[in-house]
């Protein structure tokens, strides 16, 4: 065996090995965003089981106390619970980010249906409409609706979903087209099934699937909109803990107590690297790789 | 003459899209469920006491007497003339208002995308082609791009005018105490930009014409630099384009946080004191700079990318789209279909 080939057969097995390293960290991490998804979800459920604590209870006596026993994550500027209250928390921002998504998915998909299969007119119509939309920065849109309609959970998640929808029109309108003038849908119209029958159990689907995908991965981007208007006064009011809103409360006393401010952040950011890589992963399933 | 076409079309595009912009504000003014005028004084959610005056100067400005669509073509030829109404809590011209405080923020702005190029220009440059460079890089994006704008101030704040005192905490009016809010708004930019430009140097590399300038003895670097980064131009600006609508909605977020004046703070006050007419100012004034910069974003891939000047094309067109809409010709590709393409 000459040199050169022994050479390429170590790189070959090296290869094979640092793959392997690979697969197995990006398992780990999915496994790992998996289990901060759940413990999310736990706490926008069950607050109660994660904490013993009340969020709104105010300890005169802990002002701004450091993390330390009693309080892991230490206390904000009225002596509440830090942790106690990014577990409570949990709750606005989830609902925030699955009902902004669940808007933008559902208005979307009904539009981006009709831009992909109705005629030339009215698919024209759609997508300039859609243009308009998505002519105004997302966050302005939803700061603008948030000014003519009022402040609150319920009027943010459905500024943040509107602001959400012209993306979804384009990638489901995408996605139509694709399967549309796929050989599968050719074949079961030539099988002579109805086109409700086409429509409804072959096209939507396949159309809708990668949808959901993004989806996922637009829940993370969702959350921190959401959080965002409520970090500028205009989501939740207080005193109901929400993670936007503690970070605009803690902004004043960075240099008293950094924790107040570092650590429901830290919740914010985990929640999104958590579905942007389950979504991903998804993704590279869904795309055959992976 | 086919380039003038297309760039006067791709012109059309956009005014029409300003156009539909302006018409769903004034729609959506009319869409709040109380009386116009009390809409615009911001009296839709409060109950506030308004004289009987101020109403009727109201109602005159904007013609609220004349029918609906008297009212919109008023509307749209003051919006031409740069008439943007009056500020009811400052009782000033909202374009006064806009011109006083777009200084600020277009300093932020480009100081944020000229940050936010560099960054993305080396670490792509650095880092495209070699494997662990680009598995720690894309860890960093992840993060960068999952982590709240107002966070990452915090963060920004903490080390460096906290805990290291190098830099001022908030605006001192010198260029100094600009670096934190642009480096604030440029990091999750910056990881966006360098995503898109990773991949795209990726996939250039592994085209048969880098083989060939491989074998005539250039290193990655070289190859990158010379050949691959050309290649990658039409998404990278395509993702430059988009991201600078986010920088919009992350000023208003930035110069709250670091107590700067501008645009973004101007929103941000007047949605709480429920001054509409400003509101819709900036966020009208908002929305045709972000139409402005897409379409030259749009114009620019002639000039980096010589095969779209041939063929009408970008190699970033997805190729699902090619066949079943294949009238579909560049200058008519638009906002939406460019953030596709970039997801």
């Amino acid at each position: 065996m000459s040199g050169a080939v022994v050479a390429e057969a170590v790189t070959a097995r090296q290869h094979v090995r640092w793959r392997g390293w690979v697969r197995f960290a990006a398992d780990l991490g999915t496994l790992l965003c998996a289990i901060v998804l759940v413990l999310f979800v736990l706490a926008a459920l069950w607050p109660q089981l994660l904490t013993s604590l009340d969020p709104l209870a105010a300890d005169r006596a802990l002002i701004l106390a450091p993390p330390g026993p009693g309080h892991p994550l230490g206390t904000d500027e009225i002596g509440r619970d830090v942790y106690a209250r990014i577990v409570y928390g949990a709750r606005s921002s989830l609902v925030l980010g699955f009902g902004a998504v669940l808007i933008s998915l559902f208005f979307g998909t009904i539009l981006g249906l009709v831009a992909g299969l109705s005629n030339r007119v009215i698919s024209t119509i759609t997508l300039r409409l859609t243009d308009i939309g998505a002519a105004f920065p997302e966050l302005v849109l939803a700061i603008l609706i948030l000014a003519l309609f009022g402040g609150g959970l319920a009027t943010a998640t459905i500024a943040i979903g509107i602001a959400g929808i012209p993306y979804y029109v384009r990638v489901v309108r995408g996605e139509t087209l694709r399967v549309r003038t796929s050989t599968y849908i050719e074949a079961s119209r030539g099988m002579g099934l109805s086109r409700s029958t086409v429509l409804g159990r072959h096209l939507l689907p396949n159309a809708v699937r990668p949808v959901i995908v993004i989806a996922t991965i637009g829940l993370g981007g969702a959350t921190l909109a959401g959080a965002a208007l409520s970090f500028l006064g205009l989501g939740s009011p207080p005193p109901t803990p929400e993670w936007g809103s503690m970070l605009s409360n803690a902004r004043n006393f960075l240099t008293l107590g950094w924790w107040a401010a570092v650590f429901p952040g830290l919740a914010i950011t985990l929640f999104v690297i958590s579905t942007t890589v389950l979504g991903r992963r998804l993704q590279a399933r869904l795309e055959g790789r992976g | 003459m086919r380039t003038t076409w297309m760039v006067l079309r791709r012109l059309g595009v956009s005014l029409i899209t300003l156009l539909g912009a302006a018409t769903l504000t004034f729609f959506a003014l009319r869409l709040v469920p109380v009386d116009p005028a009390f809409a615009i004084l911001g009296a839709g959610q409060q109950q506030v006491e308004i004289s009987p005056e101020v109403l009727a100067v109201v109602r005159q400005e904007y013609h609220l007497d004349e029918p609906l669509i008297v009212q919109y073509f008023l509307y749209l030829g003051r919006l031409v003339r740069g008439d943007l109404g009056m500020s009811y809590v400052q009782e000033q011209p909202v374009s006064q208002l806009l011109a006083a405080q777009a200084g600020p923020t277009v300093a932020l702005a480009l100081a944020a995308t000229l940050l936010a190029i560099v960054i993305s220009l080396v670490g792509g440059v650095l880092t495209a082609g070699r494997r662990l460079p680009s598995w720690i890089s894309s860890g960093v994006e992840l993060v960068l791009a999952s982590t709240p704008v107002f966070w990452l101030g915090f963060i920004l704040m903490l080390i460096f005018a906290v805990w290291l005192r190098a830099l001022p905490i908030l605006d001192s009016g010198d260029l100094r105490s600009l670096i934190l809010p642009a480096l604030t708004l440029a990091l999750p930019a910056a990881a966006l930009l360098l995503q898109v430009l990773r991949q795209s140097l990726d996939d250039a590399l592994e085209q048969p014409f880098i083989l060939s300038a491989r074998a005539r003895g250039l290193g990655t670097l070289a190859v990158t630099v010379k050949h691959a980064l050309r290649h990658a131009a039409v998404p990278y600006l395509t993702m430059l384009g988009f991201s600078f609508g986010a920088l919009l909605g992350g000023a208003a977020i930035t110069e709250t946080l670091f107590s700067r004046p501008g645009l973004g703070r101007l929103l941000v006050d007047s949605v709480a004191s429920q001054d509409i007419p400003v509101v819709i100012g900036v966020v009208l004034a908002g929305t045709a700079v972000f139409i402005l910069v897409n379409t030259l974003v749009d114009l620019s891939y002639g000039l980096v990318d010589p095969r779209v000047r041939e063929t009408g094309r970008t190699s970033v067109e997805p190729t699902q789209a090619v066949g079943a809409d294949a009238e579909h010709t560049d200058a008519e590709r638009t906002d939406t279909e460019r953030k596709e393409v970039v997801a």
